[in-house]
C-alpha cells in the first residue's frame, strides 16, 4: 500500500461519517449526503495521487462533497426550500469546512446520524444496513456480502429505509434526555448484532468481509464511546467486544474446529485488547461503586468475560464470581438462555448433576447450545447413550461449520455401546 | 410540521357486540373518557387537526366514477379481517412526536395505532 492509499483508507475510516453527517444536517437529505460523500472519495482517489494528500483531508473531503451536493441540487430543479437555502448560504459563505471550535457540533452531527439510522420505526435489518452504510461507510456490495444477501436486495433495503426516513419525517437529532437511555440501547443492539454477525462467521475463511464485521462493530462502538463517554452500557459493550475479539484467533483451530474456552491457547490471546477491555470494566466497577446507575446487560457480560480472561490457566477461573454475575444478569434478563449460561458455570462450581437438573427445566429444545451443553454434562456423568443423542440433536441444529466440527468430534469420542 | 394519520383497527363484528368489543361496559366508558381527555390534550398542544370514530365497514359504499356512469357497490373497498375503526389527523414537528402521541392514543382507546405520514402538509 502506498502512502496515498493509506491516507485515503485512513480518511475513509475517520472522515466518512463526519462528511455524511454534516451534509445531512446542511441539506436535510441522507441521499444527497451519501452520494456526495461517495463522490468526494472517488475524487480523492483520482486527485490525491497526482496532487498529493491535502494537509487537512477531512476539510478537503467535506468541501468537495459540499460542492458536489450543491451541483446536484442546482441540476435538479425539484428541491425543497431547506436545500435551496443551504445552496444560497453556501454562495455567501463558501462551502468550507467549519472552524475547529465547530468540531464539537460535528461530533453531535454524527450522533444524530447514528440515532436516525437506528430509529425504532425502521425494521431491525434496515437499521443494521443503514448504520453500516451511512456511519460505517461500507459499500452496498460489501454489506450484501457480509449478510449473505443479493446486492440488489441490500440496495433496496437501504433505499427503502432512506425513503421512510424522508416520508415519515424521522427526525435528524439526538433524542430528548427522557428517551435517551432507550434509544442508546437501540443503537447498541444494532452494533452488537453487527458484531455477532462477524463473530459467528469466524472460521468461515471464505468470507473475510463477514469476519471484518467484528472490527467494524468495534470501530463504531469506539465512536459512540467518544460521543457518549459517560454512558455505562456503551463502555460495557465496547469492553465486551474487545474481550471477545481478543480471543478470535484462539477460537478456531487450524483445521477449522471451534475451540472451547477451557481448551484455547491462552498464549495467543491479544493482550492489548484484553488490557483495554479490563480497564473499561474496572472503570465501570468504580463508577457503580461511586453510586452510578446499576450495570446493564453489556456491563455484566463484559465483567463475566473479564473474569474468564484474567487467568492464564482455565482451571484457575473464579467460577463462583461468574455464577454471581449471572445471578445479576438474571435480574436484568431472566431468559432461558441466560439460565443456560449460568448452568454452565454452575457445572464447574457444583458439578454436572446440579447443572443438568437446572437446564432440564429450560424450554430451549430448538437451540443447539442447549443440546450441546446437555450432551457435555451427560458425558461427564457417564450417561453415554443420552449424551450421544444430545450431540446428534445439537449437530442437527448448529449452523456454524466450526461448531459442527467440534460437536462431531466430541460425539465420536464417545465409546460404542 | 408534518401531518400523520393515526388509525385504530378492529374486526367489523365488534360493532355488533354488547360493548363494541370492549371487555365490559366499565372498560368501554373508561376508554371513551381517556380518549376524550387525549383529544383535549391534542387540542391544547395545537397538534389536533381532526378525529372521529367510524361506523362499521359494512355500512360503507364503494363508487367507481371512472366509466361513463358511476358504478355503486355495497360494502368496503377491500375484504379484510380488520377495518379502520377510528382515526386522528395530527400536525406535529416529526415522527418522534407522532409516535409518543400514538402511544398515548393506544393506551386511551385500547387498541394498536398505526401512524402513517401524509404527503401533504410537509414543511419545505
Amino acid at each position: 500500500m502506498t502512502d496515498v492509499d493509506e491516507a485515503i483508507t485512513r480518511a475513509h475510516q475517520e472522515e466518512w461519517a463526519r462528511v455524511v453527517a454534516s451534509l445531512t444536517k446542511r441539506f436535510g437529505d441522507l441521499d444527497i449526503a451519501e452520494d456526495a460523500a461517495a463522490e468526494a472519495f472517488t475524487v480523492a482517489v483520482e486527485r490525491w495521487p497526482l496532487d498529493g494528500v491535502p494537509p487537512n483531508p477531512g476539510a478537503w473531503l467535506t468541501t468537495t462533497a459540499n460542492r458536489r451536493a450543491i451541483d446536484r441540487i442546482r441540476r435538479e430543479s425539484k428541491r425543497d426550500d431547506k436545500q435551496k437555502e443551504a445552496v444560497a448560504l453556501a454562495q455567501i459563505q463558501g462551502p468550507d469546512e467549519p472552524s475547529l471550535d465547530e468540531r464539537s457540533v460535528i461530533e453531535d452531527d454524527r450522533l444524530r446520524l447514528l440515532f436516525t439510522c437506528c430509529h425504532p420505526a425502521l425494521a431491525p435489518e434496515a437499521r443494521i444496513a443503514l448504520t453500516l452504510r451511512m456511519v460505517g461507510g461500507l459499500t452496498v456490495p460489501e454489506i450484501a456480502k457480509a449478510f449473505l444477501v443479493q446486492e440488489t436486495t441490500m440496495g433496496q433495503r437501504i433505499t427503502r429505509a432512506k425513503n421512510k426516513i424522508k416520508a415519515a419525517h424521522i427526525p435528524y437529532r439526538v433524542p430528548e434526555a427522557a428517551d435517551l437511555p432507550e434509544r442508546v440501547s437501540g443503537v447498541l443492539a444494532v452494533l452488537f448484532l453487527v458484531f455477532n454477525e462477524g463473530y459467528l462467521s469466524s472460521g468461515d475463511h471464505e468470507n473475510s468481509v463477514r469476519s471484518d464485521l467484528t472490527l467494524e462493530a468495534i470501530r463504531l462502538t469506539r465512536l459512540v464511546r467518544v460521543l457518549l463517554p459517560e454512558d455505562g452500557e456503551v463502555a460495557g459493550l465496547l469492553a465486551l467486544m474487545l474481550l471477545i475479539e481478543a480471543r478470535r484467533t484462539a477460537r478456531v483451530s487450524a483445521t477449522g474446529e471451534l475451540v472451547r474456552l477451557d481448551e484455547q491457547d491462552r498464549g495467543s490471546w491479544d493482550l492489548a485488547l484484553i488490557a483495554e477491555g479490563h480497564a473499561l470494566v474496572r472503570e465501570r466497577l468504580a463508577a457503580v461503586a461511586n453510586g452510578g446507575s446499576r450495570p446493564g446487560r453489556y456491563q455484566i457480560l463484559a465483567a463475566i468475560n473479564a473474569v474468564h480472561t484474567s487467568v492464564r490457566d482455565a482451571r484457575d477461573t473464579d467460577w463462583s464470581q461468574i455464577v454471581a454475575l449471572y445471578d445479576q444478569m438474571l435480574r436484568v434478563d431472566a431468559s432461558p438462555i441466560v439460565r443456560l449460561n449460568r448452568a454452565i458455570a454452575v457445572a464447574e462450581l457444583d458439578g454436572p448433576e446440579v447443572a443438568l437438573a437446572e437446564i432440564d427445566r429450560l424450554d430451549l429444545d430448538g437451540y443447539h447450545a442447549f443440546h450441546a451443553t446437555r450432551a457435555d454434562l451427560l458425558r461427564r456423568l457417564g450417561r453415554s447413550g443420552e449424551s450421544r443423542a444430545a450431540y446428534d440433536r445439537a449437530i442437527e441444529l448448529a449452523e456454524n461449520a466450526a461448531e459442527v466440527a467440534l460437536l462431531t468430534r466430541r460425539r465420536d469420542q464417545l465409546g460404542r455401546i | 410540521m408534518a401531518k400523520y394519520l393515526m388509525s385504530v383497527w378492529g374486526p367489523d363484528s365488534d360493532y355488533e357486540k354488547e360493548h363494541y368489543g370492549y371487555a365490559s361496559q366499565e372498560e368501554m366508558m373508561a376508554s371513551f373518557e381517556a380518549t376524550g381527555k387525549f383529544n383535549d390534550k391534542l387540542q391544547e398542544e395545537g397538534y389536533f387537526v381532526f378525529a372521529d370514530g367510524l361506523d362499521a365497514a359494512k355500512t360503507a359504499t364503494v363508487v367507481d366514477g371512472m366509466g361513463d356512469k358511476p358504478v355503486i357497490t355495497d360494502g368496503p373497498y377491500a375484504e379484510a379481517k380488520e377495518y379502520m375503526a377510528g382515526f386522528w389527523i395530527i400536525d406535529v414537528p416529526d415522527l418522534d412526536v407522532a409516535l409518543k402521541l400514538a402511544a398515548e392514543a393506544s393506551a386511551a382507546c385500547l387498541g394498536k395505532v398505526e401512524v402513517r405520514p401524509m404527503q401533504t402538509g410537509v414543511e419545505a
